[in-house]
């Protein structure tokens, strides 16, 4: 039993790996993290900036991405994942790296157009083919027997899009009156048979599983569900209100400044802004900042929705973070009923 | 004692048995490495709200109905997993059939499939469009997204636990005192629950134990078929990812210290009943 | 569980049970009650065991094996192979080092506070991977306690290697020393004390008799804890960071995989995990058949 030269030959490629692993993670070129819709759009637009910023600069960048819910990222950012840009699915998020990590200025949100949202997407219904149910507004889904398909607005960034949509709406059609917008988000929430606990686990749970009538959704993700899980199974219903949803990006200043990557970060959101940026947002089903920039025939594809924005009805995400989803917030009064 | 007291060879002594200071030095020293100081950080996170914070936070209505899913829902998958995985380990020594083997060797893998597969594979077969979901829905059974699902995840991560502590103590089992036992008149089932049962009982209680402890904690698996609603199907991992997403990490570290002081209590005991079972015998 | 063989007469004389249980009905079942026992025991693991494995080989072969091997040649799942072989190496190793020295100081020893002792290995079975995950942040997280310090003078912990590494190595720490334990405690120390009386040095006596006694043990403890290391998601899904190619185990770069819409290559993936398992756990069925004579000396013992 010859252990020890055994241990030794087991042990140091192990030390090395491990070393050469945390090096790597140290030198790569820029590190997007990101929520969990942006895959598809990521990965277009990193392959075309890689090419563009060699042309420009002479000088090849490789793109890390990171996915995942949208407050988990942020966590995770703030617990020292060293994120170069941060893309994520609301402002909140990006608040709190900047409150509680101090990582990036308060003001982050002023440095880029269009409140730093580069694209836009709204809130909107999949359902199962033909709508058999008849869904077509915001109403259909407190109907009784109607089974509504969203994720938990606690731990899913697009399901606080979501229920604000729909508070939204109600706030609208009870002429401001919370305790009526209330009384229907919660009768919409009695239709809901499972909260999953990201936007992806809803669309698979309504996709796959068969479950639900109706799975309210980013826009986005609604027109890749149908792309990629079946055109003949599924269509879009698009509510005549709903919320304007603006994911915002950020570049980490502290980080940014420790990799020696402001440049190219910089660089990489700018992009983002471009008419070429634009068209492969566009064609990922995003709404770009400037549709002038997209391809005409993606834009079709987008319904026409009238879109209410979170400022004018909430106020700012700090109000409805603090009233809505906070520990016994009303959230937690409508769950728990 | 008695064991010690027809064989005196067997007590163990310090003298004559070298690699007590290495061993336990090294075990300790590990022990706290890994596991108690990471582990001590929670209860020290969770101590900045005092006790009348931690006791608000586990004491409202939502936790507790968590903590009580989570519990309750391991004790029974626990339960099941012993009276199952009693019967396979029992087939598995005593008997032969096609396809043993193959059974035998597929027992481990709920330990190597990560927890989200199996989580969306149990998902997809016991949802109302699954293979077996779409059995029982006739019958007004609804397994996924209930707490039952929340209790077939946790049979499947606990069963390996079960049948790998009783089946090598039941290969051990004496034919010598089966036989005895009948040769003295007893019924085979008297000889069962006389003899063989008392055998196998400690391995049975620690198999229970770990399932059962292994079932408390699970979150990958079961996120995907509970449902996750409040009150309901909530399990209390889910509350504690609820919370650090509210960034409230004395109140997750909280929930997280009840779950573990609760485990913990009762591992201990389990683990004392079973020296004092050894030493009885 | 030793107490039958300790009552028994000392060394009692091997009896060739194999006939006996054919032949001698009071040592065995009705026919009707064995094929009961053993439909109940076969439909349970049908139920809850192999069909939901069932079902991860059929969607991994949805498409055909094609794309089933395809899934294998992109360069983030190798390097999540990679990771994961990488991170359980170093586990497994060190919790087999753990696990011989707490069971020989459990085992050989009397000692105030043992079945405390025991518990706390008990212990990371029952923390909920969440838990786990979560005190590598407390700790080094970047508003942890030990990052100030560690990321000036070691290096990166969380979101990087040796975090997985070190959440890998709590979530299997119990298992060879669980493992181990109940086996030492009952072969007792009268093979060590006799070859101490011949004169053997300590650690000759661990190698020449503990080490043989328990070889069946520690290579299932040792599989085990290699399954479970290779599987584990909740612990390492806190600490990763989830970077592509980087920091993303099988099991990572599984969900991954799923939440993208590709479901053949995320159970491609899966089924490959799985296969790792089945590949350990046939070596043990075969390492078992090929030395059965030993075993059985050993379990005699």
């Amino acid at each position: 039993m010859n252990v020890r030269p055994l241990l030794s030959r087991l042990i140091r490629p192990a030390l090395a790996a491990v070393l050469a692993g945390t090096a790597a993670v140290g030198h790569a070129d820029l590190l997007n993290v990101s929520y969990d819709p942006t895959r598809e759009l990521y990965k277009a637009v990193n392959a075309e900036f890689s090419a563009d910023w060699k042309a420009k600069s002479g000088k090849g960048t490789r793109i890390q991405t990171s996915h995942g819910g949208s407050g988990k990222q942020a966590r995770s950012v703030i617990d020292g994942l060293e994120a170069d840009v941060v893309t994520l699915a609301l402002a909140y998020d990006i608040d709190s790296i900047a409150e509680r990590a101090k990582l990036l200025p308060t003001n982050w949100q002023q440095r880029l157009p269009n409140n730093s949202s580069p694209y836009t997407s709204t809130i909107v219904f999949l359902v199962r083919k033909g709508n058999p149910k008849n869904i077509k507004d915001w109403d259909d889904l407190i109907k009784p027997g109607i089974a509504v398909i969203t994720p938990n607005p606690k731990t899913s960034g697009g399901a606080r899009w979501n229920y604000l949509a729909a508070w939204g709406y109600a706030l609208r059609k009870y002429g401001n009156d919370p305790a009526k917008a209330e009384a229907f988000v919660a009768k919409l929430f009695k239709n809901v048979p499972v909260l999953d606990t990201g936007a992806r686990g809803s669309t698979t749970t309504f996709v796959q599983r068969g479950l639900g009538d109706v799975l309210i959704a980013w826009e986005n993700e609604a027109f890749l569900s149908v792309e990629e899980l079946g055109p003949d199974k599924f269509d879009i219903v698009a509510p005549p209100l709903s919320i304007l949803a603006e994911p915002p990006v950020a570049l980490v200043d502290v980080n940014v400044d420790k990799h020696g990557t402001r440049k190219e970060a910089e660089a990489y959101l700018q992009y983002l802004y471009t008419p070429a940026a634009q068209k492969l947002i566009a064609r990922n089903f995003y709404r770009p900042y400037r549709p002038e920039n997209a391809d005409p025939a993606d834009l079709a594809r987008f319904p026409k929705i009238e879109l209410f924005k979170l400022n004018d009805v909430f106020g700012s995400w700090a109000k409805v973070q603090a009233t809505h989803f906070a520990d016994g917030g009303v959230l937690d009064r409508i769950l728990a009923k | 004692m008695s064991a010690t007291a027809t064989l005196p060879a067997r007590r163990p002594t310090k003298r004559a048995i070298p690699g007590l200071g290495p061993t336990l030095g090294f075990s300790l020293f590990y022990l706290g490495l890994i596991v108690l100081i990471p582990l001590a950080g929670v209860f020290f996170k969770a101590s900045g709200l005092g006790v009348s914070g931690i006791w608000h936070v586990i004491t409202s209505e939502r936790v507790l109905a968590a903590l009580r899913l989570s519990f309750g829902a391991a004790l029974i998958a626990a339960l099941i997993n012993v009276v199952f995985g009693s019967i396979v380990a029992w087939v598995f020594v005593r008997y032969d059939f096609v396809g043993k083997r193959l059974f035998d060797a597929f027992i481990d893998l709920p330990f190597a499939l990560p927890t989200a597969v199996a989580g969306i594979a149990l998902t997809a077969l016991y949802s109302p469009n699954g293979w077996i979901g779409s059995l029982v829905e006739p019958l007004g059974i609804k397994i996924a997204y209930t707490p039952l699902g929340v209790i077939v995840a946790m049979t499947f991560i606990g069963l390996p636990f079960i049948v790998r502590t009783v089946e090598p103590v039941l290969r051990e089992v004496d034919r010598d005192l089966e036989e005895a036992a009948a040769t003295l008149g007893a019924w085979r089932w008297q000889t069962v629950v006389r003899v063989i049962a008392p055998a196998v009982f400690p391995s049975v209680v620690t198999g229970f134990a770990l399932a059962f402890a292994r079932a408390v904690g699970e979150y990958g698996s079961v996120i995907f078929i509970a449902g996750n609603f409040p009150l309901v199907s909530e399990i209390a991992p889910l509350l504690i990812i609820i919370k650090l997403e509210e960034f409230d990490y004395q109140g997750a570290t909280a929930v997280a210290a009840t779950m573990l002081v609760i485990s913990f209590v009762l591992l201990l005991i389990v683990n004392l009943l079973q020296a004092w079972v050894r030493k009885r015998s | 569980m030793s107490q039958i063989e300790n009552t028994a007469p000392a060394d009692p004389a091997p009896i060739p049970f194999e006939p006996l249980k054919q032949t001698n009905s009071v040592v065995t079942e009705a026919t009707w009650v064995r094929w009961l026992l053993i439909a109940i025991g076969v439909a349970f693991l049908s139920l809850f065991l192999m069909l939901p494995l069932l079902s991860v080989f059929v969607e991994a072969l949805r498409k055909g094996f094609g794309p089933f091997f395809d899934a294998f040649s992109d360069s983030d799942t190798i390097a999540a192979i990679k990771l994961t072989l990488l991170a359980a190496a170093i586990a497994v190793p060190l919790n087999l080092v753990f696990g011989l020295c707490a069971a020989w100081a459990i085992t050989k020893f009397e000692f105030r506070g043992k079945q405390l002792l025991i518990t706390l290995i008990d212990l990371p079975f029952s923390v909920s991977p969440v838990v786990a995950g979560l005190i590598y942040v407390l700790i080094f997280g970047a508003q942890g306690w030990a990052q100030p310090w560690f990321g000036d003078h070691v290096g990166k912990v969380l979101f990087a290697v040796p975090g997985i590494v070190l959440a890998t190595i709590f979530v299997t720490f119990p298992f060879i020393a669980r493992e181990l334990i109940p086996l030492m405690q009952e072969q007792g120390t009268e093979d060590e004390q006799a070859a101490l009386s011949l004169g053997a040095t300590g650690w000759q006596t661990f190698t020449r008799v503990t080490l043989p006694n328990i070889k069946w043990g520690l290579l299932y403890g040792v599989l085990l804890c290699n399954a479970r290391a290779m599987g584990e998601f909740g612990a390492v899904s806190v600490v990763s960071g989830h970077i592509r190619g980087l920091t993303n185990t099988m099991p990572l770069h599984i969900e991954i995989l799923y939440n993208e819409y590709e479901f053949v290559a995320a159970f491609a993936v899966a089924s490959l995990l799985a296969m790792l398992a089945m590949v350990t756990l046939a070596a043990k069925s075969f390492l078992e058949w090929r030395y059965a004579d030993q075993l059985a000396a050993s379990r005699r013992h």
